[in-house]
């Protein structure tokens, strides 16, 4: 059993990135990731972790030097926010393409513009599609347990993808907590030794990264990837479980508060779920059969997890910390509102648009969430599909 | 410096049955560069034409391990995969001394990439960047690129009524590299293949960056002979259009010294390119190119103490 520790969701990230001791880190600061990096910094200044530190120029340059560092064969980490995100873009997506287990913890930041500092999830949002696993964290102590499993899922031979772990920009990031940490050597043994595959580092066994790919094989090469990351949930489970043997914390794709018996749910991802959980203990305690279904696992999207647990309710509101804009809804409730399609019961999905910028969102407005989804089952159909909390209108 | 037997010994890294065009002179570089090296070498890419002509999936015309990511991120991969041969060497994982070499053209290099090559320079990782540069985008179709020279027709440089090519003097890409203070630097070209060999060797054998600015003439967008390659990198050398010098910890050194210095008109004549230049309305261009040649040389000169 390791320590218990006050920190900010930087810095038990930071911390577990020192227990892992990576081959290489490569990054660039941005706020709100800065603090994680300056902490991880300070390891390798203190020779705490023997770790190759890149400071490089750019995002652009620190997710282009985690795929060298990847490619030529070790465990390789960075850590980026919003804009960073954004510059690394045509990269990320490279990364996946070669398969290659990098880990990247995103400290959600809204997007410009115009520029803000503060949280939502535009930033991840618009990685989704670019084939990395994205796990998103409630709490520090999340975002430092998701950390230590990233290594393991991405590392999982059926695998092999980048992993990207998120926190709440600033809500986590920045607020202190009690985070329960593991032994260094718990964390070792749990992510076990790296096994690199293809190596560019064996001169022996010469190979080629990233050729020319026309027509006549891409079409396949993203075939290959669609199959490694269907292939994830079962390992992401997997690790989870084992995870919660290590440490007594249980993951897997989804978790569902007082789901079970519900006929009222909210659907959210990152730190909101925390306040939704107080404000479904605050209905329950009013008789009010609520509950939430909170994300785990963005991507991939754990699909018939979600369907079993939302396909018995009676109406669902979706928040969304991102917007799709010119979109049918956020792209959390495109997606579940797709998955419920073929549902033989499924519920009225509503969604609502919250916390853009880094606006807070209080236990006030999950209730009018739930509030309008009583409403709506009431009435039993939805007339206005997506709406806004804590908005001024 | 190996002897030309020693050299031929060396294996072929880059191997035949690539698809660049003929009479590219890329892989005229790249071959001598790499047969340079006494060492195993790992190289990374620049997306461009080297990259795309010579790795067409599921083949590859390379012999070490090589990685292309992006267009612009050649120098940043490199630091990549050397941060990681540091990291396993400080963990005792890997004992081979290895050379680290990143290829971009001058699309990757003097434009897109330039930040991320500034990065890895400053930062100091050990490996040589070689930038083959043909004077504009090549592989996207013979677009001006920050390196083509005055004058030169180019797609996007279009001779017209109003405009005579481009209008612009390229950059000095080798000033900017060496005002980094790294410890080697230098020009080439692959007609002087002895000088392009001893510059590449001491660039693997230097302790930090090191650059090679390599002029490799694209026929196809030139507009010469396939036939006609080496010769024509010769008269950019014999003209003082790309003086051969190399900079070592702060010292420049002229390595070739042409016998007779040539008119810039005898190397514009035998490209397509600079055709139009000799019109009578464009004949200020040509007299422009040589002052601007005569004042560069004259500077380097200096330089070199010469």
């Amino acid at each position: 059993m390791g320590k218990i520790m006050g920190m900010n969701g930087n810095a038990a990230v930071a911390y577990a990135m020192k227990q892992i001791n990576p081959d290489v880190v490569a990054a660039y600061p941005i706020t709100p990731q800065t603090d994680c990096v300056e902490r991880f910094a300070e390891y390798v200044s203190e020779g705490l972790v023997d770790t190759e530190f890149v400071t490089v120029e750019s995002e652009h340059s620190a997710m282009s030097a985690c795929v060298g560092a990847a490619a030529a064969g070790g465990r390789v980490m960075t850590a980026t926010s919003a804009n960073g995100l954004a510059l690394m873009w045509e990269i990320v997506y490279i990364a996946a393409s070669m398969r290659l287990p990098i880990i990247m913890m995103v400290a959600n930041r809204a997007l410009s513009g115009n520029i803000n500092i503060h949280c939502d999830h535009s930033d991840t949002m618009g990685a989704r599609d670019a084939g990395w696993i994205q796990l998103f964290s409630e709490n520090a102590q999340e975002a430092y347990d998701n950390m230590i499993q990233a290594v393991k899922i991405a590392e999982d031979m059926n695998v092999r993808l980048p992993v990207m772990v998120t926190q709440d920009g600033f809500i986590i990031s920045h607020a202190m907590e009690r985070i329960e940490t593991l032994e260094d050597d718990e964390v070792k043994n749990f992510i076990g030794p790296y096994q690199p595959r293809y190596p560019l580092l064996d001169i022996e066994h010469p190979v080629t990264y990233g050729p020319l790919d026309l027509f006549d094989y891409y079409f396949e090469h993203k075939r290959s990837q669609i199959e490694a990351i269907e292939n994830s949930p079962k390992i992401i489970e997997k690790v989870g479980e084992e995870f919660g043997k290590l440490s007594g914390r249980y993951y897997g794709l989804i978790e569902k508060y007082k789901l079970d018996d519900a006929e009222l749910a909210v659907v959210a991802l990152g730190s909101t779920c925390g306040t939704a959980k107080d404000t479904v203990d605050a209905l329950r305690e009013k008789g009010k059969k609520v509950g939430l279904l909170k994300i785990r696992c963005f991507r991939p999207f754990p699909k018939e997890a979600i369907i079993k647990a939302l396909a018995p309710l009676k109406a669902v509101a979706v928040l969304d910390r991102s917007v799709s804009f010119g979109a049918f809804g956020g792209p959390v409730f495109t997606e579940i509102r797709s998955a419920l399609y073929d549902a033989e019961s499924k519920p009225l999905i509503m969604n609502f648009i919250y916390g853009l910028g880094g606006r807070d969102i209080f236990p006030a407005d999950i209730e009018q969430a739930f509030l309008k989804a009583e409403e709506v089952a009431q009435k039993g159909r939805v007339e206005k599909h997506i709406d806004y909390l804590g908005l001024r209108e | 410096m190996p002897t030309l037997k020693e050299l031929v010994k060396r294996p072929e890294r880059l191997t035949p049955g690539h698809r660049l065009c003929a009479g590219c002179g890329a892989p005229i570089a790249v071959r001598l560069i790499l047969a340079a090296a006494d060492k195993p070498v790992i190289a990374s890419n620049a997306t461009g034409c080297l990259e795309v002509a010579t790795t067409i999936f599921p083949y590859t015309a390379w012999a070490i391990p090589w990685i292309h990511n992006a267009f612009e991120n050649a120098a940043a991969t490199i630091s990549g995969v050397e941060a990681m041969y540091r990291a396993k060497k400080k963990r005792g994982e890997i004992q081979e001394d290895i050379y680290f070499i990143a290829f971009g053209g001058d699309g990757g290099t003097y434009d897109i990439g330039l930040q991320s090559l500034s990065g890895a320079l400053e930062r100091g990782h050990r490996f040589v960047y070689v930038c083959y540069n043909n004077e504009a985008y090549m592989n996207t179709g013979i677009q001006r690129s920050s390196a083509t020279p005055l004058g030169a027709w180019t797609t996007t440089s279009p001779v017209g009524k109003a405009v005579p090519g481009k209008t612009q003097w390229r950059k000095n890409l080798t000033e900017i590299v060496a005002a980094h203070g790294i410890p080697y630097v230098a020009q080439a070209a692959p007609s002087n293949w002895r000088d392009l060999t001893t510059k590449a060797e001491k660039a693997f054998h230097t302790d930090g960056p090191a650059f090679i600015n390599v002029l490799a003439s694209c026929n196809r967008g030139w507009r010469h002979l396939p036939s006609e390659t080496i010769q024509n990198m010769q008269l950019a050398v014999d003209c003082c259009i790309w003086p051969l010098y190399e900079i070592e910890n702060g010292k420049y050194r002229l390595t070739y010294k042409p016998k007779e210095k040539k008119p810039v008109e005898e190397w514009l004549k035998t490209q397509g390119r600079f055709r139009h230049l000799f019109s009578p309305e464009n004949r200020h261009l040509i007299d422009e190119f040589q002052k601007y040649v005569d004042q560069e040389w004259e500077k380097l000169l200096k330089k070199c103490e010469e």
